[in-house]
């Protein structure tokens, strides 16, 4: 198979072509731009189109627009350019539209900075948006599991008709790393969308693309039909890498580029002698209990590591339910802590065990 | 018997929801009629707005979209540049394109999106209550302009139609109302033209439609249509303020 170097920004435009994604919407922003430059590139070539919009709202609404016309279609963009499409994202959950939206995260609130973080935790797997909705959310922490991961976003866009986030953050997105790329032939067979507003010729009858029910027990009805699509989700989607999990003792738990530094601590802790391990959860909803539960018989202590100041560790604390203490370090406005970092701390908590 | 007049089949057979005088009714007869003249029904697509056709979906006899407010033209994009051979159109109240949605309508023009976007402009928010719209007149009272619009604090009514002819990528722009029999017929030619250029592929077209709320208006529908040709025409006089280019060298 052939190996090539890419940068992570690039490996999200590869891997939705890849993954028959032909129609680009999205608005620049630092530090995501090489996915635009890319796929401004890429699409033309494989018949598609990249188009550059007016604003991330509007970005957002034209991937509303061809994902109601059946496309498999993505947009990018950086923290403060997905809260612009927030309202839009709740449209697309609630009109039931596939898509992909890649968030290449930077620091916050405001205009923050354009450095790596994950403060956009809360606001990716709890709502973000209005409405009692959920986003898959899936986070890599390579460049080959950007790709891999490209292509499991629109097959489960698709499967579960609903909007996938991809989490990846300023470091991801910069990085280069050698990837191996599998043969790609151009064409796949994608699922029929027989629900798609394409005209009704053919049909016959009228397909409507709406959130909208003005009936309270009619939209209530719509809530509980989304809620059984969620739970179906968190059946069947949950996924997660574990390290050294086994036998340990102090479990370390991060996500992305956070858990590439909380895997070299494991190692440093192991190598002192103290039995650490790793959970890194790779879809961030549904969370991913499994396991947590496998690592409660031997745990004295979780540590829950982010670029952030406490986000993911709310659902850690949630799934652990008090059942083993729960810690946290993390830096964040773009601070990336280091394994020294996070090896000293991870000391402090076990000698206080 | 000689058939006069038939509801189109480019509407479907639910009862419009629409205050009594309010001729949004009118409008989409127009434009549902249009689609069944150009035999084009069939491959069409709208998309409606946030506002009183909100319910526009259940009325075109055809495949549609519902919208966030004021993105009706983006979501229009994306459904054109997916399906190009196919005729997409938003329909948008004042509320919805010239003040929410201005930057949307703006760069699908710019772009020159080829779509047809039926801009109803009556002057003032309907569903939401009768608040002032960009395109309430100087004067005019509103439930938020309680005194009449005043200019020093509201600022001035948006010529829509006159503001989209200036930009290159709109092909086809006209302004008409419906306030007459013949100011109707007038209005379903241009709607036709509009979908026409689209079909041609010229580029983006938009239909200015200047329509009444008897309801917010607080008038009697006669007063209403009256109001319409005094006071609204002499502000957003009717026309076309721009054609595609060829018939502009043929003229």
């Amino acid at each position: 198979m052939p190996r090539v170097l890419m940068k992570g920004n690039e490996a999200f435009g590869e891997g939705a072509i890849r993954a028959g994604c032909r129609y680009f919407f999205g608005y620049p922003i630092t530090p995501q731009s090489e996915l635009p430059h890319y796929l401004a590139r890429r699409l033309p070539e494989v018949g598609g189109v990249y188009l550059q919009a007016e604003s991330e709202v509007a970005a957002i609404n034209m991937v509303y627009g061809a994902a109601a016309a059946g496309a498999r279609v993505m947009t990018s963009s950086s923290s403060p350019g997905i809260s612009l499409m927030q309202e839009g994202i709740s449209y697309l959950a609630g009109a039931e539209l596939p898509c992909v939206i890649v968030n290449v995260m930077r620091g916050g609130p405001g205009l923050g900075n354009i450095a790596p973080a994950q403060s956009d935790y809360f606001q990716a797997v709890k709502g973000g948006g209005h409405g009692d909705y959920r986003l898959l959310c899936l986070a890599p922490s390579s460049v080959q599991e950007i790709l891999d991961l490209m292509g499991l976003a629109f097959d489960l866009a698709d499967k579960y008709r609903n909007p996938v986030m991809v989490l990846g953050d300023g470091i991801l997105g910069q990085m280069m790393e050698p990837v191996e790329l599998p043969p790609y032939s151009g064409e796949l067979e994608l699922p029929p969308k027989p629900w798609a507003t394409t005209g009704t010729a053919g049909r016959g009858t009228r397909n409507i693309i709406n959130s909208l029910y003005i009936e309270p027990e009619e939209l209530e009805a719509v809530n509980l039909r989304l809620r059984a699509k969620y739970q179906r989700m968190e059946e069947e989607e949950k996924r997660w890498e574990t390290y050294l999990l086994e036998e340990a003792e102090l479990v370390l738990v991060a996500f992305g580029t956070m858990a590439r530094v909380a895997r070299a601590a494991v190692e440093r802790l192991r190598e002192e002698g103290i039995a650490a391990g790793l959970i890194r959860p790779i879809t961030l909803y549904p969370f991913p209990d499994a396991p947590f539960h496998a690592a409660f018989s031997r745990a004295r202590a979780f540590l829950v590591v982010e670029m952030n100041l406490g986000q993911m560790v709310e659902d850690v604390r949630l799934t652990v339910e008090g059942r083993c203490p729960v810690h946290f370090y993390g830096r964040t406005g773009g601070v990336v802590p280091t394994v020294a970092e996070v090896v000293n701390f991870a000391k402090e908590v076990w000698q206080k065990l | 018997m000689r058939v006069l007049f038939e509801r189109t089949r480019g509407l479907t057979s639910k009862p419009f929801h629409y205050c009594p005088g309010c001729t949004h009714g009118i409008i989409h007869r127009l434009v549902a009629e249009v689609l069944v003249e150009l035999d084009v029904l069939e491959k069409t697509v709208g998309v409606c707005p946030v506002g009183c056709a909100v319910f526009a979906y259940e009325y075109f006899n055809c495949d549609m979209i519902e919208a966030a407010h004021g993105r009706a033209p983006a979501v229009a994009t994306g459904v054109k540049r997916v399906l190009p051979d196919r005729v997409v159109f938003t329909y948008q109240g004042d509320g919805d394109l010239a003040a929410i949605g201005t930057a949307e309508i703006v760069h699908a023009a710019a772009r020159g999106e080829k779509i047809t976007t039926i801009f109803v402009n009556n002057a003032v928010y309907g569903m939401t209550g009768g608040q002032m719209a960009p395109t309430t007149l100087l004067g005019q009272k509103t439930t938020t302009t309680p005194f009449g619009r005043r200019a020093e604090e509201a600022g001035y009514p948006l010529r829509v139609a006159e503001m989209l002819a200036t930009i290159e990528g709109a092909a086809y722009v006209a302004r008409v109302a419906v306030n007459s029999p013949k100011n109707v017929i007038q209005a379903k030619r241009v709607i036709r033209r509009a979908f026409e250029v689209q079909l041609a592929n010229l580029g983006f077209s938009l239909v200015e439609v200047l329509s009444t709320c008897p309801t917010n208006w607080g008038m009697n529908p006669p007063e209403a249509l009256r109001w319409l040709e005094e006071k609204m025409i002499p502000v957003y006089p009717l026309g076309e303020f721009k054609v595609p280019r060829e018939e502009r060298e043929h003229a």
